[in-house]
């Protein structure tokens, strides 16, 4: 039954906004194994993705000397020894597959190492972060600076300038670097700082550059947080035995000073190893507390397990009270088992096997791929034509793609109507019995060809017609089939 | 003005309106959406004076910068005679035998020539030049009025029966219609005109008296063995193509009331390169002497 409820409004309680506002996170300066690893790939990702563009590879004469080139008004891309043309876009999907299978391994071995060490974002947040304490100083004095009352003095000021300045030259870099991959690298570098580069480029420079500045300057952890669907992705793939940066609560448990402890230690009893400094959440990049648990917003960058090291090591504790671990081990370590690490198990075999199987299918299609190939297209309008003597002839238009890098000659040969005439329109003036023509290098040939069956020998229904290809030279073969119409 | 009520629960005013005891919370739109209503408002006016806008008579305002989007077209058509340049300049100087020989001049003759006919060619002979009924296939080796290039050249610029005074002339005569022969004489020549490409005949058909007629009637313009004159667009009647049907009635049909069929004529109308184009082209679907 219905009730008519009469609400007061002064009895509605206030339970404040649904909207949670960010709050700012102020990471340390920390130092140990997983920090030397970050810088490690920082260096090696950066440098790649910043000089890779200047890399040279000799291609021969008329062909881009750029060892990785996306060359888009002439349809190639060029990658040291390998060149795709667009039809063959698939290897990319192959390695879109690849790179989406390597990323379930890594989860199920060692939880977010993508999030943690590789991500552009966690990248770039990580060098704007060095620049920001390096201008500004550690944690303390900058939570100190951005709360104080009388903030802007001249000093204050300058330093920003400089930090926003240093900002946007990385962010400047690494739309400059971006821009390099599309176009002849040393060239497009002398146009741009001459101002004569095409306004498409400062265009896409302004825009990475715009977007490095807030993604990696502003937006930084909220990124992972509330716009990537990895944490999502990678929370439904995990399971018990992937290793993640884990608190280790049966030794971290009950927190307490590092006396008491001692004092329990005298007594044997059991104490907590954690003293409560709050070191790990002081580094922590996404500004989360570790010790509650695995959560989403981790992206288990290793950085409170440095933290925590370095602590335990002036206590004279056992280091890794914060270490790549999983439930399991920690409930075995409370039941007193020796803990137990399984990288190899089905999840981490089947996802290896689909890579070495998706690689080696691209490894082997790459390998046999035709650098000659032929492409028949019947004409419809009119499929069939009766000549004068009652013969009939079918027009076809035939397109050549020859992929390697030199001009060659290749002849011309059908499998269809019995005694059928091969013409290549413009093509066949010096062997009219066996029409060869020059392909020219790294490009394709369309020709008109005509193929008649004689009026006594007139297919009574369409027949396949094979056309065939042969590099004179090299005796490379290409074939298609179409058909050959009768009226 | 009314005195505005301030709502207790949401601590806004309302509009004043009421309906059924409800009243309406005052909820403007944003300022900043209201400046931006008015901002453009104040833009089209720059608009007005700027770029054509406003309707007269027999004309419209100009605007400040004389803006014309025809004048556009004629600067954009203009590039493209500029991008097109130096090789449409080749084309036309080149002669029809040297850009067949020469594949680049082919290629672009033949992309030229493949535009061109399906902007001007297409209603009639059909966008693969298969023709129709009446309309001759581009593709077949049959030629009314020649196949070499020049020919086609000279059939495309002139065309037939046009009216340009350079145009090929020559009619087939209404046999029928206009009394030359009988009723079963035409009969008997439709006949013969049959069997001269291996196509039977009806019963009771005199083949002596078939070729005797032809022989008088026929062979001034379709020669003595009906091989056709291509200088009169008379088609050979031995081969097995036919323009507009070999059936004997459509060959009666063709002899009672004659046949003249109508090309127009292109010069003026198309650039001599875009002809020279279209002359490669259509000598290249196939059927080219």
């Amino acid at each position: 039954m219905n009730k008519i409820v009469q609400i007061d409004p002064d009895q509605v309680e206030d339970v404040g906004p649904l909207y949670a506002a960010r709050k700012k996170v102020y990471p340390q300066k920390v130092s140990g194994t997983f920090r030397r690893i970050k810088w490690g790939l920082m260096a090696f990702c950066l440098g790649v993705y910043y000089f890779l563009p200047f890399v040279r590879w000799n291609r021969g004469l008329g062909a881009p000397d750029q060892a990785v080139l996306i060359d888009l008004p002439n349809s190639r891309f060029y990658f040291f020894f390998i060149e795709l043309w667009p039809q063959e876009v698939y290897y990319f999907t192959g390695l879109l597959i690849l790179a989406a299978i390597t990323l379930f391994l890594m989860n199920s071995v060692g939880g977010r190492i993508w999030c943690g060490y590789l991500c552009p974002q966690t990248v770039w947040t990580d060098l704007f972060y060095a620049v920001e304490r390096l201008v500004e100083g550690d944690r303390r004095e900058r939570m100190k600076k951005d709360a104080s009352a009388h903030r802007w003095t001249l000093e204050r000021i300058s330093e920003l300038v400089l930090k926003h300045s240093i900002w946007l030259l990385i962010a400047w870099w690494t739309g400059g670097a971006w821009v390099l991959y599309f176009t002849d690298a040393p060239t497009l570098v002398k146009e741009l700082v001459t101002f004569q580069a095409p306004a498409i480029a400062y265009i896409w420079i302004a825009i990475l550059t715009t977007t490095t500045y807030l993604l990696a300057g502003f937006m930084r952890e909220q990124v992972c947080v509330y716009m990537c669907p990895w944490p999502r992705i990678q929370a439904a793939l995990t399971d018990e035995w992937a290793l993640n940066v884990t608190y280790r609560y049966d030794r971290g448990e009950k927190r307490m000073s590092v006396k008491k402890a001692n004092d329990l230690r005298a007594l044997g009893q059991h104490a907590g190893d954690c003293v409560d400094c709050y070191q790990c959440v002081a580094v922590c990049p996404v500004g989360i507390d570790i010790r509650n648990g695995p959560q989403l917003d981790c992206i288990q960058c290793g950085l409170c397990i440095d933290a925590c090291d370095n602590v335990m090591k002036k206590i004279n504790r056992p280091t890794r009270l914060i270490g790549y671990d999983n439930d399991i081990n920690i409930q075995r370590r409370i039941e007193g088992k020796a803990p137990i690490y399984r990288i190899v198990r089905p999840r981490t075999i089947i996802y290896t096997a689909m890579i070495a199987l998706v690689g080696g299918i691209m490894l082997y299609t790459l390998a046999t791929r035709s650098l000659l190939d032929i492409n028949v297209l019947h004409d419809r309008n009119p499929v069939a034509v009766k000549l004068s003597d009652g013969s009939i002839r079918n027009a076809y238009t035939v397109r050549f793609l020859n992929k390697r890098g030199f001009d060659r000659v290749v002849a011309i040969d059908i499998d269809g109507p019995q005694d059928a005439k091969l013409h290549v329109v413009g093509g066949d003036s010096i062997t009219p019995d066996r029409p060869m023509i020059v392909l020219g290098r790294d490009g394709t040939t369309e020709l008109r060809v005509l193929v008649t069956a004689p009026s006594d020998r007139n297919p009574e229904k369409s027949i396949p017609v094979k056309f065939r290809v042969t590099d004179i030279g090299l005796g490379e073969v290409a074939s298609a089939t179409d058909n050959f119409v009768a009226p | 003005m009314a005195e505005t009520e301030l709502d207790q629960v949401s601590g806004k005013t309302t509009t004043g309106h009421q309906w059924d005891g409800i009243k309406e919370l005052n909820t403007p739109l944003p300022r900043w959406w209201v400046l931006t209503f008015y901002a453009t408002i104040i833009w089209a006016i720059g608009y007005w004076v700027v770029y054509p806008a406003w309707p007269l008579l027999w004309s419209n305002t100009t605007g400040l910068i004389n803006y014309s989007s025809r004048a556009d077209v004629g600067v954009e058509l203009a590039n493209l005679e500029k991008i097109r340049g130096d090789k449409m300049v080749a084309l036309g100087a080149a002669s029809l035998e040297d850009i067949e020989k020469d594949p680049a001049l082919l290629a672009l003759a033949r992309a030229r020539g493949k535009a061109a006919f399906g902007d001007n060619c297409a209603p009639c002979h059909g966008s693969g030049g298969a023709g129709a009924k009446g309309f001759p296939n581009l593709n077949d080796d049959d030629w009314l009025w020649g196949g070499s290039l020049e020919q086609i050249q000279q059939t495309i610029q002139f065309g037939a029966r046009s009216g340009n005074a350079k145009a090929h002339e020559g009619a087939m005569l209404a046999f029928g219609k206009d009394g030359i022969l009988k009723k079963d004489e035409i009969v008997t020549v439709a006949n013969y005109v049959r069997s001269l490409s291996g196509l039977p005949t009806s019963q009771g058909y005199n083949a002596a008296a078939g070729a005797k007629l032809f022989a008088d009637n026929c062979s001034t313009c379709h020669g003595e063995n009906g091989k056709g004159n291509q200088d009169l667009g008379a088609p050979d009647l031995t081969d097995k193509i036919w323009l507009y049907g070999s059936d004997q009635a459509t060959v009666i049909e063709t002899i009672t009331n004659g046949r003249s069929g109508v090309m127009p004529a292109w010069v003026g109308r198309l650039d001599p390169s875009t002809i020279k184009a279209l002359a490669v082209y259509v000598h290249t679907l196939g059927g080219g002497k």
